[in-house]
């Protein structure tokens, strides 16, 4: 009685693992990851880009609460997909390692046993008795690298078995893949800093804007290295104002204290400390500016670094002053080189600085900056303040706006260095490259058998797995020599 | 630009024979006895235009003193080359020469919008773009997406006939056409054959993306979309070989594939958002 329902249950995994791992579901399940994939290209995605999923709240807020609960906006690490990705490699697993131990035991072994009637086969010969035909064709199979099983009165010879080596390969290497790209976000970590020319970074998680690591990495476990931003140079094309070239000139040290040496960091050439590389990803202006309150006291000064809108790096920011009294927050736009049209005001006409020009309007009051609530560093919530002045400085140009003035000293370049440790990046490189090699191996090998069996006549055929063309060639090539 | 405008012509002349093949062609159609004529003239048109499109690209490379594969216009011509190069391919290997009637409408359409709507003067790469990695990935993509259409062609071809013999006899301009089952083999050798080519652009565009934007996969649309291509192909090959789905449903899932390939290409370049996007078009 009580067996009954625990062979049940045993029975029901058992149909279970049977179900998951036959191609029928394995193919479903390819399918729908296929699938799967889809909304995530559609609908803006909060590991790419955060800002237009707020807008998009913001757009459509009842929606998006829905969209949000199915993890819409989360899709590549989202439970079903996840899910999906997770069943595929199970079934995957148990599809491979039977079919890997069975290979590696039909290396060693011999081709199979000539079948009983060989006019079944494909491209079936009959020659004429000659007892010397069976030493003729393995003589001949051998030279052809055919595997040769000799019987009494027949020859079963194989070919190809690379094919089954090579697909076992291409698939244990997307195990490989998931298995890197699982250590690359346990073990990694990811961060970036955005830093004026002139400024020193120091590789510790503090120093950067924003920084998130891996389950199981540990926050001390950063190389210590430094660099110090020593010149960042962007070349633009005169005729249609793209940039053609990014160069950032860096003294790194490692570990910190050593002597510095000097390092070039490109878009397409990171700076590389083992498994952290260092990314030039953006860059922008820092406009440098003073300010001081009505006694002439400085309260302020240094660069402020903005946000580029277009590709002439018309630059928008803000400069926030706390600790004036009212506070004061500056809402600027920089204009690299300043021109002005009827339609859009003032913009930017090329990206470097020719002619530049600091826009400010000025407000005073509370800036919220201890409302616990995280502000953006280029935006002021000016609910709660008022204007007092609007103004465009020219280089040098001092404005008095009343409770104090500002004075645009100039400017310096910014660069968004993404700092990024990924430990699991070199394994699924090889295993992307051993995908490639199996998947060549495998789809460029013809697996085909050939049969000789001698009785009152001699019989010659063979079988090519998949209908692979070029057996009736070899077919034909063994029968001419056969025949002498 | 002087050798831009010899490039330009090159496209011209390219066109006007395309248009004289496709003339050549339907007649191919109706009059039988000029058919070997006709049609001989039609494929060394195409192998003319093929070598003058040839030229117009690497002409467009040197106008712009890099490999010409930095725009929409740069990749439509590109990718029109690879497309007809596959069919001049597959046209020595097998007789294909009734596709040249679809191919060459295909080729002419790719290369009309080309020059009409996203024509840009030739431009220096942005700096994401200089990358030895550029003339790997792209060229490994244009080629793979070159012979997957043609691997379309020949599936649609099937589905259509099958269509039509399923109602009767075949009518006399289809007659020429190869049997069904030779058009059900033929899509799956040129998917098979190309497969790895496309795990390789992929596999390159991770390594690029890796050194350019500091990680190797990030679900960009065209990453994602590329992904979703991977699969639909790798289902369909499993279809093949290991369930062993021959005809209408292999061409189905074969036609849906490349599908996925052309919304890529077409979607996610125009309006689609990601890193994928560059300089205008």
């Amino acid at each position: 009685m009580s067996i009954t329902p625990e062979l049940g249950a045993v029975g029901f995994l058992r149909w279970i693992w049977r179900q998951l791992t036959s191609m029928r579901i394995a193919l479903i399940l390819l399918l729908l990851l296929g699938v799967a994939a889809i909304p995530g290209s559609i609908f803006p995605q909060r590991s790419q880009n955060p800002m237009k999923v707020q807008e998009f709240f913001t757009n459509n807020p009842q929606l998006a609460r829905w969209l949000d609960r199915v993890k819409i906006f989360d899709v590549y690490s989202s439970p079903w997909f996840s899910a999906i990705y997770l069943l595929l490699f199970i079934s995957l697993v148990g599809c491979v390692l039977p079919r890997t131990l069975e290979h590696l035991k039909a290396i060693g072994a011999k081709p199979p046993l000539t079948p009983k009637f060989l006019d079944r086969m494909e491209f079936h010969n009959d020659l004429d008795q000659n007892p010397s035909s069976l030493d003729v064709a393995e003589k001949w199979l051998k030279k052809n690298h055919f595997r040769v099983r000799r019987e009494a009165n027949s020859i079963s010879a194989e070919k190809g078995y690379l094919r089954e080596t090579g697909n076992l390969l291409f698939h244990l290497s997307l195990l490989l893949i998931l298995v890197a790209v699982g250590v690359g976000s346990l073990y990694g970590s990811k961060g970036e800093a955005i830093l004026n020319v002139g400024e020193r970074f120091i590789n510790t998680p503090t120093s950067y804007d924003n920084i998130t690591f891996g389950k199981f990495q540990r926050e001390g476990s950063l190389i210590p290295f430094s660099l110090n931003i020593t010149n960042f140079v962007a070349t633009y094309d005169p005729a249609t104002n793209a940039p053609t070239d990014y160069k950032l000139t860096v003294q790194s040290a490692n570990p910190i204290g050593s002597k510095p040496i000097t390092r070039i960091i490109k878009v397409n050439s990171p700076l590389t400390f083992a498994s952290t590389k260092i990314y030039l990803q953006a860059n922008g202006y820092s406009p440098v500016v003073t300010v001081k309150d009505k006694s002439g006291k400085v309260v302020f000064s240094g660069p402020v670094a903005f946000l580029p809108q277009d590709g002439n790096l018309t630059s928008v920011g803000a400069i926030k002053v706390p600790d004036m009294k009212p506070q004061i927050g500056f809402v600027a736009t920089f204009l690299p080189t300043a021109d002005r049209s009827a339609a859009s005001g003032a913009f930017s006409s090329y990206p470097e600085v020719l002619d530049p020009r600091l826009l400010l309007s000025v407000w005073a009051g509370n800036l919220g900056l201890d409302s616990g609530v995280p502000q953006s560093v280029y935006r002021i919530n000016t609910s709660k303040m008022t204007r007092i002045g609007l103004k465009a400085l020219t280089l040098n140009q001092s404005y008095d706006f009343g409770e104090g003035s500002i004075t645009f000293d100039g400017w310096k370049s910014w660069v968004n260095l993404q700092i990024v440790d990924d430990p699991g990046k070199m394994y699924a490189l090889a295993g992307g490259l051993l995908a490639v090699l199996g998947l060549l191996i495998s789809l460029f090998t013809r697996q085909r058998r050939i049969w000789v069996k001698i009785s009152d006549r001699v019989e010659v055929a063979g079988l090519a797995k998949n209908g692979v063309p070029g057996l009736k060639e070899e077919v034909e090539a063994l029968v001419k020599v056969l025949k002498g | 630009m002087a050798v831009y405008t010899i490039a330009f012509f090159a496209h011209a002349i390219e066109v006007a024979f395309s248009v004289r093949n496709n003339a050549d062609n339907d007649q191919t159609k109706f009059d039988f006895s000029r058919t070997e004529r006709s049609g001989r003239i039609g494929s060394a048109m195409m192998t003319l235009a093929f070598t003058l499109l040839f030229a117009g690209v690497i002409f467009r490379g040197l106008s712009a003193h890099r490999v010409p594969w930095g725009n929409m216009y740069e990749f439509s011509i590109t990718g029109a080359l690879a497309f007809s190069g596959a069919y001049l391919f597959a046209l020595k290997k097998y007789k294909l020469r009734w596709l040249g009637l679809p191919v060459s409408i295909a080729v002419l359409l790719t290369l009309g919008t080309a020059v009409t709507l996203l024509y840009r003067p030739s431009a220096p790469l942005v700096p994401a773009l200089k990358s030895t990695w550029l003339a790997i990935h792209v060229s490994a993509a244009i080629v793979s997406g070159g012979v997957f259409l043609l691997a379309n062609a020949v599936a649609a071809t099937y589905l259509i006939l099958d269509r039509i013999e399923e109602k009767g006899p075949r009518p006399a301009w289809a007659l020429r056409l190869p049997s069904l089952e030779v058009l059900d083999q033929l899509s799956y050798r040129l998917v098979a054959f190309v497969f790895p080519l496309w795990t390789f652009a992929v596999i390159a565009g991770a390594i690029w993306a890796e050194s350019a934007w500091g990680r190797y996969w990030g679900w960009d649309p065209k990453e994602t979309w590329a992904f979703i291509t991977w699969v639909a192909y790798a289902a369909y090959l499993h279809a093949r070989v290991t369930i062993g789905w021959r005809g209408r449903r292999a061409a189905w899932l074969c036609l849906f594939a490349g599908s996925t390939f052309l919304f890529n290409y077409v979607y996610v370049n125009i309006w689609g958002t990601g890193r994928h996007t560059y300089s205008g078009l």
